[in-house]
């Protein structure tokens, strides 16, 4: 089995494209492979612990729980977390922070990375 | 000891969106990605503009003078004091009416050496199929 690095910049609420993120990890995962998942830029409002599901918005906290616990490595850029006011105090539980060039390391020994999204 | 080449391929105008300012701030995490490496393993950042992210590249933005932030320009001037590969699509920045003397080429004030390069998309071309991975901006 593989390792993937899958990296997403979009937002949370506003685009469905995190969403997406999280669908490719899961399915990587139940296929075997090691996934690290990156977010940045808007993307680190997935790292936001306790957000209330609406029916109207995303909300995955709740399958991003389930897949950490089948091994998802899931990391927020520190800084573009902080630069949105989301502090270590309101990260869910196992979601790490770093700085990018974490994201750039696990690129380096990844067999595919694939890099989704912006706004 | 290994090397993984990354590709940063821009194609997003500045101040838009914060996809540019993404690829440069990640490009540059390439100098400090050791510490999460073995030894003499290394990952390298070349980075692309095409398309609209060309325009990433003129010179004499006021960032900070009118968003009171470090400008796109700044970001590529760091790039290459840091001796990262800039190159920026020819045909694009004709595209916009540009040349070379409408883009930042050199970082001189900050010391650096690298200067962009301006280039035909053959080139970029050739750097995609030469790095391991590609990123999007």
């Amino acid at each position: 089995m593989g390792k993937l690095t899958i990296g997403c910049f979009s937002s949370l609420v506003g685009s469905m494209t995190l969403d997406f993120a999280v669908k490719l990890c899961a399915a990587a995962i139940d296929k075997g492979h090691k996934v690290d998942f990156w977010v940045s830029g808007n993307g680190t409002m997935l790292s936001i612990k306790d957000q209330r599901a609406f029916k109207d918005y995303s909300a995955l906290e709740k399958p991003l729980k389930e897949l950490m616990a089948k091994g998802l490595n899931v990391t927020a850029c520190e800084a573009c977390a902080e630069a949105r006011g989301y502090h270590k105090d309101n990260t869910m539980e196992g979601f790490k922070r770093h700085s990018m060039d974490w994201y750039l390391a696990s690129a380096f020994d990844a067999d595919r990375v694939l890099h989704i999204g912006g706004e | 000891m290994a090397t993984t080449k990354l590709g940063f391929i821009v194609q997003r105008p500045p101040y838009k969106s914060e996809n540019p300012k993404l690829a440069l701030t990640h490009a540059i995490a390439s100098q400090s990605v050791e510490v999460y490496l073995k030894e003499g393993d290394l990952v390298t950042a070349d980075i692309a503009f095409i398309g609209d992210g060309v325009l990433n590249c003129i010179k004499n933005q006021k960032a900070m003078d009118i968003y009171k932030l470090t400008s796109t320009e700044t970001h590529i001037k760091m790039a290459l004091l840091l001796d990262l590969n800039i190159l920026v699509c020819k045909e694009d920045l004709a595209r916009f009416g540009l040349t070379e003397n409408d883009i930042v080429i050199d970082a001189e004030e900050f010391g650096a050496e690298m200067k962009t390069k301006v280039v035909p998309f053959s080139e970029i071309t050739k750097m995609m199929e030469e790095v391991n991975h590609l990123l999007f901006f």
